[in-house]
């Protein structure tokens, strides 16, 4: 399991890192939205990766990582979704916004014949 | 007064203020606004207060929600971060008056909406940065700082504000992105992030994962790099610096300072010479980055065409000495850099104001270095030529004496030779890029008419704000004895990374202010 999330979170940054460096502002607001997932899920993993362990101590149970979940990375994770989330609606935004007085969304504010047309 | 609650008083006074401007704006714009200038006037003085309890050299920590420390959130305040506090203060009542003065079109606060609520807002944020104890809670607070300085970026609008916002914001996002990676790396190796923990257990990991351990470190640093605008991360700034309007872009001045702050907080606590196969990982990288950083910034200077974008590139300079300072990670280099850190923030704020005023009164021309008419020459001339010599270190001012501490305790450094060379010559060419932009300004220029002169008058509060920051500067030179033994001990205290352990990890909870239900807990 941990090599499939492993690969899933390096597909997810691959793919978030390329769309980050293209040029238009929508591609780069789903680049880092990808990104953002692949931090996600790594900061989620960084508790191991556990089937059918809650994070309650039991009467019994020894209380080490072996028997029970870590609630930590939940909570990290949480926080971590709650600011991503709300710095992408920002970013659309400003994005929109930018779209809006300057006629292109070229993160340079280069003229893109193509799109603006396309949009406009 | 040794009040147990007055460290965690500098994060909420901001946020309590914030919410009620907020609220106030919309019906009592002036009320909001004053409220915002008297807390900010607060702050400074609970903040000296909090530096005169430092003095002594002990860490006092704060664990909030009273959980014990490495389980909880905790707040420790020692020299640096007291002193960092004042800094953030002073520019900050020098940016809230500014912003209540303006031209004929309105005050400044007022060409958009919520500026004193954001203001506020990313006081909060600062101040929680550098109090902060724990690495997850500075991530938090580093955003609290970055989305209130979104919203004060695109202050007054228009085009060149948006598509630099673009930039900041992009870039800062993955800086935030790549934080959260290396936070989660650091906990899954260490299972902690209280940075007290953290430095005990980084060396025992580091035993059996080192290459885990550096990778974290490193991505560390890469993020307080793009922050502290180290060289290939720093190309975000003259553009969004020089675009934002003049009392913002004053107070992200000690935003750099923030990188550099975090920089030398977690290369000594954490990653700092104890830490076994993760010790000085950063150390061969930045002192060579940061004098790259020196070299372009002082050709940017050189080559900007406008003031703004010339006082944008002095940041990044500033922000390059300290960096290197800082990497060479001795007690001398970084007692010398805190010096200069004081005066290059002082004087960045006070340039960013000084170009505003300047903008304002040639009209058209606004801020090009290029002949125009001038109203109000000999004042501005004067005040500029002051900060000038500041920047670029020319004796007798704070600028000079920050430097040469610099190089007199990197004598001894292997590199010494191209240290020397470096901020030399960097120094040399700040002085020409100023030197040639202040005689094309007041020397070319012809006298305003009367009526243009009279219209751009700067406002009362304007050159409050302005003197203000000037006595800052002139009061930290003539002090230099003391505030230079202070910035020693600082650095001193920062290096020796146990008393802060053994503070934090040992901090007792303390008897809550209020509680509801103290009759059914459990002693």
């Amino acid at each position: 399991m941990e090599a499939l999330l492993a690969i899933f979170v390096g597909v997810l940054a691959g793919t978030g890192v390329y769309l980050l460096l293209r040029a238009h502002t929508f591609d780069v607001v789903l680049g880092l939205t990808l990104l953002s997932y692949a931090a996600n899920v790594t900061i989620f993993s960084m508790g191991r990766i556990a089937v059918a362990k809650p994070p309650i101590i039991q009467p019994g149970l020894a209380p080490t990582l072996a028997n029970y979940a870590d609630p930590l990375p939940h909570a990290l994770v949480l926080t971590a979704i709650v600011i991503s989330f709300a710095m992408t609606a920002l970013l659309l935004v400003i994005a929109l916004a930018a779209r809006a007085a300057t006629g292109s969304d070229h993160v340079d504010d280069e003229p893109s014949r193509g799109r603006a047309q396309d949009a406009g | 007064m040794n009040w147990p609650h007055l460290i965690v008083v500098p994060v909420l006074l901001p946020l309590a203020a914030g919410c009620l401007a907020l609220l106030l704006e919309p019906r009592w714009p002036r009320a909001a606004a004053r409220l915002s200038v008297a807390a900010t006037l607060a702050l400074l003085a609970l903040a000296i207060h909090l530096v005169t309890i430092a003095a002594n050299g002990a860490v006092i920590p704060y664990l909030l929600g009273n959980w014990r420390a490495p389980f909880g959130i905790a707040l420790a305040l020692d020299r640096l971060s007291a002193l960092m506090l004042v800094l953030t203060a002073v520019v900050a009542v020098a940016a809230a008056l500014y912003a209540r003065g303006g031209g004929p079109k309105g005050t400044h606060d007022a060409r958009g909406r919520h500026f004193h609520a954001l203001f506020q807002f990313q006081l909060m944020g600062l101040n929680g940065a550098f109090l902060t104890a724990d690495l997850f809670n500075l991530f938090v607070f580093f955003e609290v700082l970055l989305i209130a300085s979104y919203g004060l970026l695109l202050h007054g609008g228009g085009a060149a504000r948006l598509r630099a916002s673009i930039h900041y914001v992009v870039f800062n996002l993955t800086a935030s992105t790549l934080f959260l990676i290396a936070v989660a790396l650091l906990y899954g190796l260490t299972g902690t992030l209280n940075m007290a923990d953290l430095a005990q257990r980084v060396p025992i990991v580091a035993a059996q994962h080192p290459a885990q351990v550096q990778a974290a470190a490193l991505i560390l640093i890469v993020v307080f790099g793009v922050k502290a605008a180290l060289l290939p991360l720093y190309f975000w700034l003259p553009d969004t610096y020089s675009a934002a309007t003049a009392p913002a872009a004053a107070l992200f001045a000690i935003m750099t300072k923030v990188g550099v702050y975090c920089i030398a907080r977690v290369t000594t606590l954490i990653f700092g010479a104890d830490a076994g196969g993760a010790s000085d990982v950063a150390i061969p990288w930045l002192p060579v980055l940061a004098m790259a950083t020196l070299v372009l910034a002082t050709f940017g200077a050189l080559a900007a065409g406008r003031l703004g974008l010339l006082v944008a590139y002095l940041v990044v300079s500033s922000a390059g000495t300290l960096l290197l300072a800082v990497g060479l990670g001795t007690a001398p280099t970084v007692g010398a850099a805190l010096f200069y850190l004081i005066n290059s923030t002082f004087v960045a704020a006070a340039l960013f104001l000084l170009v505003d005023s300047i903008a304002s009164s040639r009209g058209e021309a606004r801020d090009t270095i290029a002949p125009a008419p001038l109203a109000h020459r000999a004042g501005y001339g004067a005040l500029f030529f002051l900060l000038a010599a500041e920047a670029a270190g020319v004796p007798p001012f704070g600028g000079f004496l920050g430097k040469s501490l610099m190089l007199a305790a990197s004598v001894d450094e292997p590199m010494a030779a191209a240290i020397w060379t470096v901020v030399l010559a960097t120094g040399l060419g700040i002085l020409v890029a100023l030197a040639r932009a202040g005689s094309v300004v007041f020397w070319q220029a012809t006298d305003a008419n009367r009526m243009q002169a009279a219209a751009a008058r700067p406002s009362f509060t304007e050159r409050a704000a302005l003197a203000w920051l000037t006595i800052a500067i002139v009061a930290t030179v003539l002090n230099a004895g003391p505030v230079s033994g202070y910035t020693e001990a600082a650095a001193a205290q920062l290096l020796q990374r146990g008393a802060y352990i053994e503070a934090v990890l040992g901090a007792e909870p303390v008897a809550p202010l209020w509680n509801p239900r103290a009759g059914d807990i459990k002693p």
